[in-house]
């Protein structure tokens, strides 16, 4: 009671002094309410909606028939997700790592001042117009070991040269991450050619003068100081990496066998395919997990620490 | 569940309802292949004779992406006037939830009961002793199609059953054949298991496992030998680099390979290659071991309406489909069989006439969708998919996969 009856002093006093709080910018406060309201039904509430029903044994329609963690359970039981988690994992790391570097790199060689420089960062930019389905399906004709690359190759006469990636449960995660990256990588490096000239002419004038050659320049002088640009193409990358669908839909349906699963794939056969909207919940919550463990840490690092500023 | 409905239906609502004039019915299905499109256009020809207007509502994809699509329209409050689902479990939670129209006054003025056969067909329609749905034909899993041309290039006799066709496989394939075309997708592997389960175990294992989910039995020796079986194919199709069952069957049409596991509808694909049954290819159901067929196949459901009129159009529908003339008309060119024993199909090929002896003299099964939900249908479907793609998983690790699967199936 006592914390309540200060906290009503303090407003009291507050009250006499300068306007209530609430009152403050009160038209682009009531501009928000929209917004707000989207936020919290939309994204919050349904949200919460999912994660209640991945408790219930719902089938094709939902019903609150709780079960507890019997969904979760089965969840990681299934050989399917498990091969799901370590496709994403893979497939996630890896498009990561080529999509900055090669994104980085197309763009620093597009920033020696070069000719044709609009030419090229159109070509580099073009895959990124292109929907996953059809990136996928070119792909997918592309690795095709009876149309695609490897019969050109022994069409040229080396008879023995195999390049089947589709077809082969070890590696076919990386030839859905060829076409991943293909599509990607434009788009990020035209982000990093926009960093790239907001960086001050001065920089590099102070560079020479001081004898550093130009590799080194990048590394330890730009590199850094584009930490914002390089967020952004982070958090690009990382939201396109845990909606991968599309691309194993149109390249290779999950096959061969169940070697080229994504988890949300798992989470759309499984809600719709098999009519059972529990598991398929429970799926999704689990992606939602991986999001906020990702998440929580670039947040705090992001917004947290400015209180100490 | 009332919330939910009603949030889907205020959704929905803003998207459009339209006012349905009276004898305007939208008919929802996913025939779009062109067999399939020749054979709906029977059903509406027959539909606009009586004086009605049939709306097509065709969804491409097939069965697995019109679905949803369907479900979410009745349970979103904007309702189609029929819909095609398969025999079995799939509208079973749609009807337990009050949102399918009761055809029951219709099914009796009509005699159903006493007409359509297998009555098991009636029988996936009611549920509590109510009729929910009119079933339009029959399809098949139970066949293997044989390739004259490629048993005579590798110079051996075309095989007559499974184990006379496992012995034939070393031949073609020094020939150069792929033994066994096989598609990569997960429903076509667990398709084809299931049609070697039937063969090889019995039809009494069969049905202790699909129908009652007796877990011991798929544990069992019997099941076993399935395995063992499925894990030979595997080696046999390892060669068929293709993803759907038409260009399996083509392989057959062209030669390439020497048979395929496939149902009845892929005899839609030897007749557009001009292919006589007999002469190019042959048919063996039950793997020529067990001759018997399950009776999978369509059936049409009727949302619920609040529009009399609409109400009254859709039991009309429902009706005229199990009418003989529509029957007739609409299996010749579906090539499926037809659900009641009383028509005559003269102008069926040999194929066809083979599938409906076999139906006249009772030895059928029923479907997997109409033993087993969807959810367990997806789980077998995952395992064989995988099994079928990956040869370090023995056939007895499968088994316990699937016995374990059985043991949770509802």
């Amino acid at each position: 009671m006592a914390v309540v009856d200060e906290g009503a002093e303090v407003s009291a006093s507050n009250n006499s002094g300068r306007p209530i709080k609430l009152f403050r910018n009160l038209s682009s406060k009531i501009a928000a309410i929209p917004m707000i309201l989207t936020t919290l039904v939309i994204f919050v509430g349904c949200t919460v909606w999912t994660i209640t029903y991945s408790f219930t044994s719902s089938k094709l329609l939902p019903k609150t028939k709780f079960v507890g963690f019997d969904q979760y359970e089965r969840l990681w039981g299934t050989k399917r997700w498990l091969v799901s988690i370590e496709n994403l994992f893979v497939y996630g790391i890896c498009s990561l790592v080529l999509t900055l570097l090669i994104g980085f790199t197309l763009a620093a060689l597009l920033d020696r001042k070069i000719r044709f420089e609009n030419t090229f960062r159109t070509i580099f930019l073009y895959p990124f117009a292109l929907s996953f389905v059809v990136t996928g399906l070119a792909w997918q004709w592309i690795l095709n070991p009876e149309f695609g690359v490897q019969n050109i190759v022994r069409g040229w006469g080396w008879e023995s040269f195999t390049f089947d990636p589709l077809y082969n449960s070890d590696i076919v995660i990386y030839g859905i991450l060829i076409a991943g990256i293909w599509q990607g990588s434009g788009l990020i490096m035209v982000i990093m050619l926009a960093g790239l000239r907001g960086i001050d002419e001065d920089i590099w004038k102070a560079a020479r003068v001081d004898g550093i050659g130009p590799v080194k320049t990048y590394v330890q002088i730009i590199i850094p100081m584009m930490k914002p640009v390089f967020i952004t193409a982070l958090v690009l990358i990382a939201s396109g990496i845990i909606k991968l669908y599309d691309l194993v839909v149109a390249q290779t349906s999950g096959g061969p066998g169940i070697s080229s699963e994504v988890p949300a794939k798992y989470v759309y056969d499984y809600t719709f395919k098999a009519q059972n909207l529990g598991q398929g919940f429970a799926a999704s919550t689990m992606m939602l997990v991986a999001v906020v463990i990702i998440l929580i840490p670039y947040v705090y690092l992001q917004f947290g620490g400015r209180k100490n500023d | 569940m009332k919330t939910f409905k009603t949030f889907l239906a205020a959704t929905t609502a803003i998207c459009g309802a339209t006012a349905v004039s009276a004898t305007e019915l939208e008919v929802a299905h996913w025939w779009t292949s062109g067999g399939e499109a020749a054979a709906v256009s029977k059903l509406a020809e027959a539909w606009e004779a009586a004086g009605n207007t049939w709306v097509d509502g065709a969804i491409a994809g097939g069965g697995g992406t019109a679905r949803p699509v369907m479900i979410s329209r009745i349970t979103g409050g904007d309702p189609m006037g029929a819909f095609q689902f398969n025999h079995g479990r799939q509208a079973e939670e749609l009807i337990e939830a009050g949102l399918l129209l009761d055809l029951t006054d219709v099914a009796e003025a009509e005699g159903w009961k006493d007409i359509i056969h297998p009555t098991s067909l009636l029988d996936s329609c009611t549920v509590d002793g109510r009729i929910y749905c009119a079933p339009l034909n029959i399809h098949s899993w139970q066949w293997m199609w044989l390739s004259h041309q490629a048993y005579e290039d590798a110079g051996v006799a075309v095989p007559t059953n499974w184990d006379e066709f496992v012995a034939s496989a070393p031949a073609l394939e020094a020939a150069g054949k792929v033994p066994l075309a096989m598609g990569q997708q997960s429903w076509q592997s667990a398709g084809a298991f299931g049609v070697m389960a039937v063969a090889i175990a019995g039809v009494d294992a069969w049905s202790e496992v699909t129908v009652n989910k007796n877990a011991e039995v798929a544990a069992g020796p019997e099941y076993a030998k399935v395995f063992q079986a499925a894990a030979a194919a595997r080696e046999l199709s390892a060669n068929s680099n293709v993803q759907d069952w038409n260009q399996a069957t083509n392989l057959v049409i062209t030669g390439k390979a020497g048979a395929q596991i496939m149902g009845d509808w892929a005899q839609g694909e030897f007749q557009v290659a001009g292919q006589v049954a007999g002469e190019d290819y042959t048919c063996l159901p039950g793997l020529g071991v067990n001759e018997v067929i399950s009776t999978g196949g369509d059936a049409f459901y009727f949302p619920v309406n609040k529009d009399d009129a609409v109400t009254a159009a859709q039991k009309e529908l429902a009706a005229l489909l199990v009418k003989p003339e529509t029957q007739v008309a609409f299996n010749l060119a579906k090539g499926s069989l037809p659900i009641r024993g009383d028509v005559d199909l003269a102008a069926a090929n040999d194929c066809m006439k083979k599938g409906l002896e076999i139906l006249a003299s009772g030895n059928i099964l029923p479907d997997g969708n109409q033993t087993l939900s969807a959810d367990t249908t997806t789980q077998l479907e995952d395992l064989m998919v995988e099994f079928w793609n990956d040869t370090s998983i023995t056939a007895e690790e499968v088994q316990e996969n699937y016995a374990d699967i059985i043991s949770k199936a509802d």
